[in-house]
């Protein structure tokens, strides 16, 4: 029987890209077993079970999880954690809500945006906005919780047998203190900006809300997600999920386009996994471009329906 | 209303962090500390509340040596009533910080709790859900906008997926993200009248607190670094570029 227990994150009918890449990373341990809270997670459960490396996936079917409330699943997470050495979720808003309250009904030490697990004691994170990386050892505890760094992992891909799917009911107390009012999401038919192969994002130098969309049109022409820095987003041009750094999502896609940014370290810190950084930036002492893997100094208006025109698909 | 907001000292936004040469920890001599800019945020959001006549009181409760005084007093001179530290000099996980401030709670019975979602030092972003789930009350994480209405709280919520909004019932603990107010600026005479606050000063070992296992953080490197690659003139040579490494 597996000793880590990964927390699925979905949103009622797929299961997020953020649960394959934490089940990569906690791979060093051997199987996982994936734990999907839901109203109905028939659908969420066969993917996770498709997953190679993953033991079991316990489905806990139950109105009280339509809306994953952290004050919900954190008791339910503790009433099914007893064979378990490790309780993983990504580090995702999802978890990075919902981890601390169930390590807390644990009495158990969390480890926080896990880049590396040497072994279910041992592991790497960053801290300092990752300008400085860490080794935390918890061998003081018998148990422990961890988010995982999702931008440090690939997704993991499908096995070739199927594992079990185990109905699975748990006896906890849960609260009616919190309550799911509504959720705003952006209508978008991008793709999903922690999921996308392919990102284009927009800084302070696009200028205004207006401008944007010249960002807009670069990412639909190339099927990119669409990113941006903390400047933009405080400026207005933007909406806040679309932020990108030490404070908004990591991020690691194949292919970053950054138009318009600076580059100050706490937007590099949520774009350093990405494979290749392409900076388009008018200062050509921009400190993005001492990261990028290959510069355009020039008017970002000029250069990006170009470069749309060149590689759209 | 009593309204607790919780403030942590540490090493300024802007300064460049430094290992030190044993790589067991930071260079924090010389270097400047301030209040983690998330509590500010809840400093500001305690004030509001108190303007605005929903709150009768603002706490400003911190843990650390005797020095995070200093951040303290800044939240006083913001505007909060009175102030506590918890001093404590030994190393200290959130499943400890979260004990110590239960500790507090149970003391002052407030309605509300409000802390930054994370640190700027250690960024484990634990403290106020843990908190949450040992006092056994709602948490209201990321928070960009907060309205009391009497006994509820109606929070929205920076998530992945966009804005989410949820009801919590009172007392509760918020945690702040960047957009959900601007801080003021503290003014002369208000630094000055903040001397002359309360500042009470409880030593943690006087809380009789659980006994918590330590966590051995050592071997404090580096992080990989990106190489800067080439600069191109034109968006032709670019596509070029992208084609050799077979990214087109």
């Amino acid at each position: 029987m597996s000793t880590t227990l990964l927390v699925a994150e979905h949103d009622g009918a797929q299961l997020n890209q953020s649960t394959a890449r934490a089940l990569t990373g906690l791979a060093p341990l051997g199987d996982v077993d994936i734990i999907v809270f839901a109203e109905n997670g028939s659908a969420v459960c066969a993917e996770a079970a498709a997953l190679a490396g993953v033991g079991q996936v316990l489905q806990v079917d139950s109105p009280d999880n339509s809306h994953q409330l952290a004050a919900v699943v954190a008791p339910q997470i503790a009433a099914i954690a007893a064979p378990y050495s490790v309780i993983a979720m990504p580090s995702t808003t999802f978890g990075k809500d919902l981890a601390p309250r169930a390590a807390a009904l644990l009495g158990v030490h969390q480890v926080s945006d896990v880049m590396e697990a040497i072994d279910a004691k041992n592991f790497r994170r960053p801290i300092y906005a990752g300008n400085v990386i860490v080794h935390e050892n918890v061998e003081a505890f018998d148990k422990v919780v961890l988010t995982m760094r999702t931008a440090s992992f690939q997704a993991a891909v499908a096995g070739s047998d199927a594992a079990p799917i185990v109905p699975t009911e748990t006896t906890a107390d849960l609260p009616d203190h919190t309550r799911f009012v509504k959720l705003e999401a952006q209508a978008s038919e991008r793709p999903d900006l922690q999921g996308a192969a392919w990102v284009v994002a927009g800084g302070r130098g696009v200028g205004s809300e207006e401008n944007f969309a010249v960002i807009y049109d670069l990412a639909d022409k190339l099927g990119a997600g669409c990113g941006a820095s903390r400047a933009a987003v405080d400026a207005g041009y933007c909406p806040n999920d679309m932020q990108v750094g030490q404070t908004g999502k990591i991020i690691a896609p194949d292919v970053y386009i950054a138009l318009g940014i600076s580059g100050a370290i706490q937007h590099i810190t949520g774009i350093k996994d990405a494979g290749t950084i392409i900076a388009v930036n008018k200062d050509e002492e921009a400190p993005i471009f001492d990261v990028a893997d290959i510069g355009i100094v020039g008017d970002l208006f000029d250069l990006a329906p170009r470069i749309g025109a060149a590689l759209g698909k | 209303m009593k309204i607790i907001a919780c403030v942590k000292r540490v090493i300024d936004y802007n300064v460049r962090v430094q290992i030190n040469r044993d790589g067991d920890g930071v260079v924090t001599d010389g270097v400047k500390m301030s209040m983690n800019p998330f509590d500010e945020i809840a400093v500001e959001e305690g004030l509001r509340l108190k303007e605005k006549g929903v709150a009768t009181e603002l706490i400003a409760v911190s843990i650390g040596g005797s020095e995070s005084q200093q951040q303290l007093r800044t939240a006083l001179a913001m505007g909060a009533d009175r102030a506590i530290l918890v001093e404590n000099d030994a190393p200290l996980i959130p499943l400890g910080a979260a004990h110590i401030l239960l500790r507090i709670i149970e003391k002052e019975q407030p309605g509300l709790v409000i802390l930054g979602k994370q640190a700027i030092d250690d960024d484990r972003n634990q403290t106020g859900q843990m908190l949450a789930a040992l006092w056994g009350r709602p948490q209201a994480t990321f928070a960009s906008a907060l309205e009391i209405n009497g006994e509820k709280a109606s929070v929205t919520r920076e998530i992945d997926a966009g804005m989410e909004t949820i009801e919590v019932d009172l007392p509760a603990v918020v945690t702040t993200d960047l957009r959900l107010n601007e801080p003021r600026f503290v003014k002369m005479p208000d630094i000055m009248k903040a001397k002359r606050k309360t500042l009470d000063v409880i030593a943690a070992a006087s809380l009789d607190l659980p006994s918590i296992p330590n966590v051995v953080t050592s071997n404090f490197s580096p992080p990989p670094t990106r190489e800067a690659g080439i600069k191109v003139e034109s968006v032709e040579q670019l596509v070029d570029v992208m084609k050799t490494r077979g990214l087109i």
